[in-house]
């Protein structure tokens, strides 16, 4: 059923605090910087922002409610439409809530692979966003850069998992099907081809002067705020604030792994910025230590056709491209949950942006939402 | 701190409150009437310090609603599950969100899918849900859509 939502057009419905010489703009749902449709109400005074609501909704689909009549092998299938690029990160947070509930042992080798598709799904989503955070603040030729190497790991993903964005390749108990035998090979590939191109990145962007100024002390955030408002991931730990679910509660080899959390203390737009670049580096590391080490055996543990979680509540949590990804199911011994929910990283990011630019000047919104990464569908759900 | 730990300083706090076994988080089953002065001693107390709320959600048990909040501490690295029962035909309780701003959303988002009234919240509209939608709550389990809802 189609139902028009209604566009604020008419000022004197909303309430202003700014008074007098205040007036009311749309951002979205169709705009280019909202990445998604995204519906921003902002109000104005002159080129002053008072303040921003966010309109959601566009694209709810109600995915907790239609986990609730999907059994625990068919609901994590609907998990890669939320936040779709770490679609195999979502999955891999509901694989592990059900194999916590199950006690279900996960092989050494589906344990690598996993780690491995985490790790190059994060990468190729820090790469899109570094390519549309430059578009958004207008340089356009970053994009083509950044899809140049995204592109690669959507064709490893392809011919491994069969499919590019929505894989769907992890299921309770390790992953679908073993990797493909070119797998290895074309990881080396990316990996050569990655190093001889990132220094690119920070020649055309990272280290020009007009990018720089539009990005340093623009959406500063304080450490307090940060935990306040329940933000996580690189919009975290751009204001310092060390949440790395990896590091803090490791979950399946991370804590055999070396890499370091990246951490910036500035709190602005170039902070959150280096956070990303920087985190694509440490995946980097990551990745080259698994590639030549996954170990022989099964990829799948032995499971029932059938799965029935026993009663009671589990929750796990994992750190997707965007910031902690929480999976709180509630079984009532059946083989569907009684409820799940989604703690997504971008709703309680996106819960900031108010805070974050109000005062700032109109030009800086797009400059400070950038940084936040957003994804719609991982919002609204 | 560890659970027992927990248990016991939550118990001088409030004697009232009851435990669940199990689980690897310690379960806090409190009455709605004591959530905001519970919640101001987690957050303020130096010992317990739960500084972050990092998942607010309610579940529809047919014969009441619980409320559920997952908190934890950046500093001591401690979690605890809070839970409170309320009445499924008039849901009432304090809003939480001046304590742990992240809670805005959280709480607007439990009121259009649950119908949950929190008491004294800055701005308790809908937000996912569209203009006029007031009055249905699609995640309780009685929720009819014949248009858009597919029954499996």
């Amino acid at each position: 059923m189609y139902r028009e939502t209604q566009i604020v057009s008419d000022v004197s419905k909303v309430p202003l605090e700014g008074g007098e010489g205040t007036f009311t703009i749309n951002v979205g749902p169709q705009h280019p910087a909202t990445h998604g449709v995204l519906h921003l109400v902002i109000t104005l005074n002159g080129e002053t922002i008072i303040n921003i609501e966010p309109h959601l909704g566009y694209i709810h689909r109600s995915i907790e409610k239609m986990c609730e009549s999907l059994t625990y092998r068919q609901f994590i299938y609907v998990t890669s439409r939320m936040d779709y690029l770490s679609a195999h990160i979502n999955n891999h947070a509901c694989a592990l809530c059900v194999e916590k509930g199950m006690q279900i042992e996960v092989p050494a080798r589906a344990q690598v692979i996993r780690v491995l598709m985490d790790e190059l799904t994060r990468i190729a989503s820090h790469e899109l966003w570094w390519g549309a955070m430059a578009m958004d603040v207008g340089a356009f030729t970053p994009f083509f850069h950044a899809f140049r190497e995204r592109e690669t790991i959507n064709d490893i993903m392809e011919e491994t998992c069969g499919a590019r964005l929505t894989m769907n390749y992890m299921v309770p108990g390790g992953v679908m099907h073993d990797i493909h035998p070119n797998f290895q090979k074309r990881v080396k590939d990316f990996l050569q081809l990655y190093k001889s191109k990132i220094h690119e990145y920070d020649e055309l962007v990272t280290g020009n002067i007009i990018f720089q100024n539009r990005m340093k002390g623009v959406g500063v955030l304080s450490a307090e705020d940060v935990i306040s408002y329940g933000c996580t991931g690189p919009v975290a730990r751009g204001s310092g604030v060390s949440c790395d679910i990896r590091k803090l509660y490791p979950y399946e080899i991370y804590d055999k792994l070396e890499f370091d959390e990246v951490l910036e203390t500035a709190g602005d737009s170039f902070a959150r910025y280096l956070v990303r670049l920087k985190e694509m580096n440490q995946s980097i590391r990551i990745v080259e230590q698994l590639i030549d080490n996954i170990p022989e055996g099964d990829f799948q543990a032995k499971t029932k056709a059938v799965l029935k979680l026993p009663k009671g509540e589990f929750y796990t949590r994992v750190e997707t491209a965007r910031g902690e990804l929480g999976v709180y199911i509630v079984s009532e011994g059946g083989t569907t949950p009684y409820r799940i929910k989604f703690r997504s990283p971008g709703f309680s990011n996106l819960s900031i942006l108010n805070h974050m630019v109000k005062g700032a000047k109109i030009g800086d919104l797009i400059a400070a939402m950038g940084t936040l990464d957003l994804v719609i569908p991982d919002i609204d759900r | 701190m560890t659970n027992e730990e927990l248990k016991t300083k939550i118990t001088e706090l409030l004697p009232t409150a009851t435990y669940e076994e199990g689980g690897e988080w310690l379960n806090i089953n409190i009455e709605p009437a004591d959530w905001l002065f519970f919640a101001q001693q987690l957050r303020n107390d130096s010992s317990l310090y739960f500084d972050y709320l990092f998942c607010l959600t309610c579940i529809d048990w047919k014969t009441h609603l619980t409320m559920v909040y997952h908190l934890s501490s950046t500093k001591h690295r401690h979690n605890i599950v809070v839970k409170a029962k309320l009445d499924r035909n008039k849901p009432e309780i304090e809003t939480v969100s001046h304590i742990w701003r992240t809670a805005d959303f959280h709480e607007r988002e439990v009121y259009e899918m649950f119908g949950v009234n929190f008491l004294n919240h800055p701005d308790l509209r809908l937000l996912i849900l569209p203009d006029g939608w007031e009055g249905k709550n699609p995640l309780r389990k009685d929720f009819e859509d014949p248009v858009n809802m597919i029954k499996l």
